[in-house]
């Protein structure tokens, strides 16, 4: 938005600029563009970490193989967490474009809950590993799975905050367009880590209990 | 009202877009419905489902075949994920959108693959007869 009003000062410089900022017909043009940018970088660092396991997946140093540690039910529950975690961010989406402020801050409450049981289970499933002399120190299997696994996560737990953040702030200001035009930024990024957990459980967990 | 004409000329030109003001965002990123969400949903719990039983019950006894179904599954959620919950077509910020995604997609395939296809190859590249403590000096 801001540069394509910088770009009409430029051009339309005797004109009153007001007339531009009546009319609020793009809440979110390069803002959006800038956080999706943001996200394909992101890709890349998840990319780089995916291409570490994919080297180091299979070196046990004598330790534990994937087939021996991962609990697939929990992995199970915790993609079903995560994935409703998604559609009802959607509904956070839908109430907030019906100009709905409770019925957007229910569903955006629902969605950090469910988001939270993800980091809980995650953490639980960690702690259970390093309890058992799994840590990410054992192998270099086990390096790469927490590290992968471990930003993931990381992740997760900032798109929280972040959630907890806006919640506050639709409640304080309600639906303005600047709040919309930050739950649309969350949405991109609550989506996109749901799209790098398809990648985590297929080529991290699925894969790795193979035989 | 010149004013008017002139801050639209600025910005038609600008997004090199034609259509009516009020319409400009219905077909970009900016319009979600109910029933995009549901489709997404139900074809994401379905890509999920099926990998997670095949592996869970055992079915192929293949590993290389169950990987490579694995694989295209999560190829397909992926997609689905981007078209039905990102919102991803080639319209949206006037294709902007899409080429950063296509760029990225080509960025990730090279780091992937190439990563993979060097490192498997890596012990056999690297002059074994060098590597023998007996033939250093």
């Amino acid at each position: 938005m801001s540069d394509a009003k910088s770009y009409d000062t430029y051009n339309t410089a005797a004109a009153p600029l007001r007339f531009h900022q009546e009319t609020e017909h793009h809440p979110e043009n390069g803002t959006l563009l800038g956080f999706w940018l943001y996200l394909m970088s992101d890709c890349l660092i998840f990319a780089c970490l995916f291409a570490v396991y994919g080297v180091l997946g299979r070196s046990y140093a004598g330790g534990p193989t994937g087939a021996e540690i991962f609990e697939l039910p929990l992995v199970a529950l915790n993609t079903s967490l995560l994935l409703l975690s998604s559609i009802t961010y959607g509904f956070a989406m839908l109430e907030m474009q019906r100009n709905r402020v409770n019925g957007t801050l229910v569903w955006l409450a629902v969605t950090g809950l469910l988001g939270a049981g993800f980091i809980g289970i995650e953490l639980y499933e960690f702690g259970n590993l390093i309890a058992e002399g799994n840590g990410p120190q054992r192998s270099a299997f086990l390096s790469s799975f927490f590290t992968l696994v471990g930003t993931h996560g990381l992740h997760v737990s900032c798109g929280i905050i972040w959630l907890i953040t806006l919640m506050v702030q639709v409640k304080r200001k309600g639906l303005i367009g600047p709040n919309k035009r930050r739950l649309w930024c969350l949405s991109m990024f609550w989506h996109f880590l749901d799209v790098v957990w398809i990648g985590v459980f297929s080529f991290v967990y699925l894969m790795g209990v193979l035989p | 009202m010149s004013a008017h004409t002139d801050v639209h000329a600025a910005h038609d030109g600008h997004d090199h877009h034609h259509d009516p003001h009020d319409e400009h965002h219905d077909d970009g990123i900016g319009h979600v419905s109910l029933k995009g969400y549901m489709i997404g949903f139900v074809l994401a719990v379905l890509l999920t489902a099926v990998p997670f039983a095949l592996v869970m019950s055992g079915g192929l006894k293949d590993s290389g075949t169950t990987a490579l179904v694995i694989l295209g599954f999560a190829a397909v959620q992926i997609v689905v994920h981007m078209v039905y919950f990102l919102h991803m077509n080639a319209k949206s910020e006037g294709g902007w959108n899409m080429l950063a995604l296509i760029f990225t997609a080509v960025l990730v395939l090279i780091t992937l693959s190439g990563s993979i296809w060097v490192m498997y190859h890596l012990n056999h590249n690297m002059m074994p007869a060098l590597m023998d403590p007996r033939n250093l000096p």
